[in-house]
C-alpha cells in the first residue's frame, strides 16, 4: 500500500495553491458582496488546467484523472470554496459528455467547457424532486423528432453562466422513465429562473431553469432515451459526491489553519491559547478529522481512477468530509471566541461555506441510506 | 536564437523563514528542514527566455548549482516550458560564496556552450548578494545589464533591453551574448500548466560534476571562497516601553511632549 503522492501530484497541488492563493483573493470580497463568480477567472483558470482536469486530451482537457482533480478542488477549497464549488459542478458537465456524449456531441461541448469559454453546468433537482429523483415532475415529451420540455429545475450551480445546460426530465415512468438533454442557451422556451441568494459559498451562483414548451431536438439526447437516471446518479454520485467531498476537504484544511494560528497568536493568562489543553483537545480533533477525510477522499477517488466501483466511498467521502468540515468550524469559532463570529475573520465564512456543502450533491442520509444498504448486504438473509 | 541559459537557484521558502537560522560555525545559513522554492526573481528570467524562444527560436536551458535533490524544483522550471536543465551537483561545490559560485556557473555555461543570453533574477532572496550576474558576465568575457525591466528581441540578432535606472530607465540595443539580471517588473512569470507538468517528466536534467566542468578546486567551495563572514549576532527587535506618573492630566501633556519629541507629529 502507499501513501506518498508522486511527484507529479506534489507539483500539481503546488502550481495550484500558488494561482489559488494569488489570483482568488483580491475577488473575494466581492464575491461575498454580491454573490457572483468572477468570471474573468475562467480563462486563466483554462490556460492552468483547471477546467480541464479530467477531460481527455483529445477534447482540448488535460486528462489527468479524479486523484488530480481532487487535489485542484482541495487547494482552491483551501483558499474560498465558492471556486471548487463552480468547478465541480464544470467537471460535471465534461463527465456526463465523455460518459454519454456521442462523438459529435463531445466534439461541440468539450472544447469550450476546458477552454473555459463557457461553464458545464447539470440540472437534474426540480421542485418536486430533489433526493426523490423519480419524483421530479418536469417532463419530455416526444413529437416527431422534438421532445417538448415543461417545468422547472432549481438549486442548479452555474445556472446563469452556462451556454448549454445538461438537465434531465421524464419521459415515461419509473426508473427507465427519465432522459437526459443538453439545452444550447437560447432555445425557445428555455428560461433562466430566479437567482438564489445562499448564506455560504456565495461566490458560487446558483439559481433556476423554466421550460415552457421548450423545443429540443432528438439529437440532443445525452445518452438513450430512459438513461437518465444513469446519466444522473453516475454522474452525481462519481463526479458530483467526490467534488463535493473535495470542496470539504479544502474548506477543512483552512479551518485547521485558521484554528491554528488564532491558536498560537491569541494571548491569554499570558502565553497563547495553543497551550492550554482545552485548546489542544480541540485542535487535536480538527487535525484527525482532517486527516480522515483525506484519506477518505484520495483513496475514493484513487479508486475512480483504477474504474473501480465506488458509490459507497463517494457517500461516505462526501457525507462525511462535509459534516467534518461543519464540525470543525464550530469548534474552530470556538478557539476564536467572539472574534469568530466577526466577518472580518475568515472561519465564519468557513462556516457558512460548510453549511452549504451539507446539503448539495445529495444530503448526509441520502448518502447513509446507500452506505447502510451496502454494509447490510453481506449478511442478508 | 540558438540558445537561452537561465540561471535558477532552490531558495528556502520565506514562509518558513521563521525557521532560519545561522550555523555558528560556518556562518552560514542552516537551511536543513526548510522547504525551498525556486527564487522568484529567477521565474520572471524564465518568463522572459519562454516568450523569447515564442518570438524568436531556439532552446531554453535551465542551470541551476544545488545538491541532487533539487531536482523536483528544476523540474518546475521545466513545467513552467524550460527544455531541458543542467543541474551542476558536486560536494566540491559546497560553502561556494558568490565569486566561486559564479566560476562553476560560468564553467556550466561553458559546457552547456553554443548561447546567445544568459538570464538571471537580478538577486536571491536568500543571500540577496546581487553580485553572481555581473562576476558570471566577467569570466565569460561577455556584457551584462542589470535591473531589466523591459526586453524585445526586434530581430534574430538584436535585443532591445530597458533597464532601470535611479531617476528613470534607459534603453540599450545589444547584440548576442549577453547576461541580462532581471527584476520583478519585466513580466508576469506564468503559472505552471497542468500539461507542462505531464511534458517536464520526459524533459532530460542532466547532472554535471566538477569532472565535467573542470573548475580549479582552488577556486571553489568554501575554502575557495574569498568571502570570510567576519562575525554575527541576532538583531532583537523590541517595543520600547516607558511609564508615565502623575494625575490625568500631567500624564495627557507628558504624553504629548513624547509624541513631538519623537518627531510623529511637527509643530
Amino acid at each position: 500500500m502507499e501513501f506518498a503522492f508522486t511527484e507529479r501530484e506534489e507539483m500539481l497541488r503546488k502550481a495550484v495553491r500558488e494561482f489559488a492563493e494569488s489570483e482568488i483573493p483580491p475577488k473575494m470580497e466581492k464575491m461575498e458582496e454580491t454573490g457572483e463568480f468572477p468570471v474573468e477567472l475562467m480563462k486563466p483558470m483554462a490556460q492552468v488546467g483547471i477546467t480541464g482536469i479530467i477531460t481527455p486530451p483529445e477534447f482540448g482537457g488535460v486528462g489527468m484523472g479524479y486523484l488530480a482533480r481532487n487535489i485542484v478542488l482541495e487547494e482552491l477549497g483551501r483558499v474560498c470554496a465558492a471556486f471548487p464549488m463552480s468547478m465541480q459542478v464544470h467537471h460535471m458537465a465534461c463527465a456526463a459528455l465523455s460518459d454519454f456524449g456521442t462523438d459529435e456531441q463531445k466534439k461541440k461541448y468539450l472544447p469550450p467547457l476546458a477552454a473555459g469559454e463557457t461553464f458545464g453546468t447539470v440540472g437534474v433537482t426540480d421542485p418536486a424532486g430533489g433526493s426523490d429523483v423519480i419524483g421530479m415532475k418536469c417532463t419530455a415529451e416526444l413529437k416527431g423528432d422534438t421532445y417538448i420540455i415543461n417545468g422547472r429545475k432549481c438549486f442548479i450551480t452555474n445556472s446563469h453562466l452556462s451556454d448549454f445546460w445538461i438537465m434531465v426530465a421524464k419521459t415515461g415512468e419509473g426508473a427507465k422513465g427519465l432522459s437526459a438533454f443538453i439545452i444550447d442557451k437560447g432555445t425557445p422556451g428555455a428560461k433562466l429562473g430566479r437567482k438564489e441568494n445562499k448564506f455560504g459559498l456565495r461566490g458560487a451562483n446558483t439559481g433556476e431553469w423554466v421550460f415552457d414548451n421548450c423545443e429540443v431536438p432528438k439529437k440532443n439526447l445525452l445518452g438513450a432515451e430512459g438513461q437518465g437516471l444513469t446519466v444522473g446518479l453516475k454522474t452525481i454520485s462519481e463526479t458530483g459526491r467526490t467534488g463535493m467531498a473535495a470542496v470539504g476537504l479544502g474548506i477543512l484544511q483552512a479551518v485547521y489553519e485558521e484554528a491554528a494560528k488564532f491558536a498560537n497568536e491569541r494571548v491569554l493568562y499570558g502565553k497563547p491559547i495553543a497551550t492550554l489543553q482545552a485548546i489542544q483537545f480541540h485542535m487535536a480533533e480538527i487535525y484527525t478529522q482532517l486527516d480522515i477525510c483525506r484519506l477518505l477522499n484520495y483513496r475514493v477517488n484513487w479508486m475512480k481512477d483504477q474504474n473501480m466501483r465506488c458509490d459507497t466511498e463517494t457517500s461516505m467521502a462526501k457525507y462525511y468530509t462535509c459534516n467534518a468540515a461543519v464540525e470543525a468550524a464550530k469548534k474552530a469559532i470556538e478557539i476564536h471566541g467572539s472574534y469568530g463570529i466577526m466577518r472580518e475573520y475568515a472561519i465564519q465564512r468557513l462556516f457558512r461555506d460548510a453549511m452549504v456543502t451539507v446539503p448539495a450533491g445529495g444530503t448526509a442520509e441520502i448518502a447513509k441510506a446507500g452506505i447502510g444498504r451496502t454494509a447490510l448486504a453481506p449478511f442478508k438473509k | 536564437m540558438n540558445r537561452i541559459i537561465v540561471c535558477v537557484k532552490p531558495v528556502p521558502d520565506p514562509k518558513h523563514w521563521d525557521k532560519v537560522s545561522m550555523d555558528p560555525e560556518t556562518k552560514t545559513l542552516k537551511r536543513e528542514g526548510i522547504p525551498l522554492i525556486l527564487n522568484p526573481l529567477d521565474k520572471h528570467a524564465l518568463e522572459a527566455a519562454l516568450v523569447l524562444r515564442e518570438s524568436h527560436g531556439g532552446e531554453v536551458v535551465l542551470l541551476s548549482m544545488a545538491p541532487p535533490f533539487a531536482q523536483p524544483l528544476i523540474r518546475e522550471g521545466l513545467a513552467m516550458g524550460a527544455d531541458r536543465a543542467v543541474l551542476l551537483s558536486d560536494r566540491v561545490f559546497a560553502g561556494s560564496d558568490s565569486l566561486a559560485t559564479a566560476e562553476i556557473l560560468a564553467a556550466g555555461c561553458r559546457w552547456i556552450g553554443d548561447y546567445d543570453v544568459i538570464l538571471c533574477g537580478n538577486q536571491s532572496i536568500d543571500g540577496s548578494t546581487a553580485q553572481i550576474c555581473s562576476q558570471l558576465a566577467e569570466m565569460l568575457n561577455i556584457p551584462n545589464v542589470m535591473h531589466v525591466i523591459g526586453l524585445e528581441g526586434s530581430s534574430g540578432d538584436n535585443l532591445v533591453i530597458t533597464q532601470k535606472i535611479e531617476s528613470g530607465s534607459v534603453t540599450l540595443s545589444s547584440g548576442f551574448p549577453i547576461v541580462l539580471s532581471v527584476r520583478k517588473e519585466l513580466n508576469k512569470p506564468r503559472y505552471i500548466p497542468f500539461t507542462g507538468i505531464l511534458a517536464a517528466e520526459s524533459k532530460e536534467i542532466t547532472i554535471v560534476s566538477n569532472e565535467d566542468v573542470r573548475v580549479d578546486p582552488e577556486r571553489i567551495g568554501l575554502s575557495g571562497s574569498p568571502t570570510k563572514m567576519a562575525g554575527m549576532d541576532v538583531r532583537k527587535f523590541e517595543r520600547k516601553r516607558e511609564r508615565l506618573e502623575g494625575t490625568v492630566d500631567e500624564i495627557v501633556k507628558k504624553l504629548v511632549e513624547r509624541i513631538y519629541q519623537c518627531g510623529v507629529i511637527e509643530c
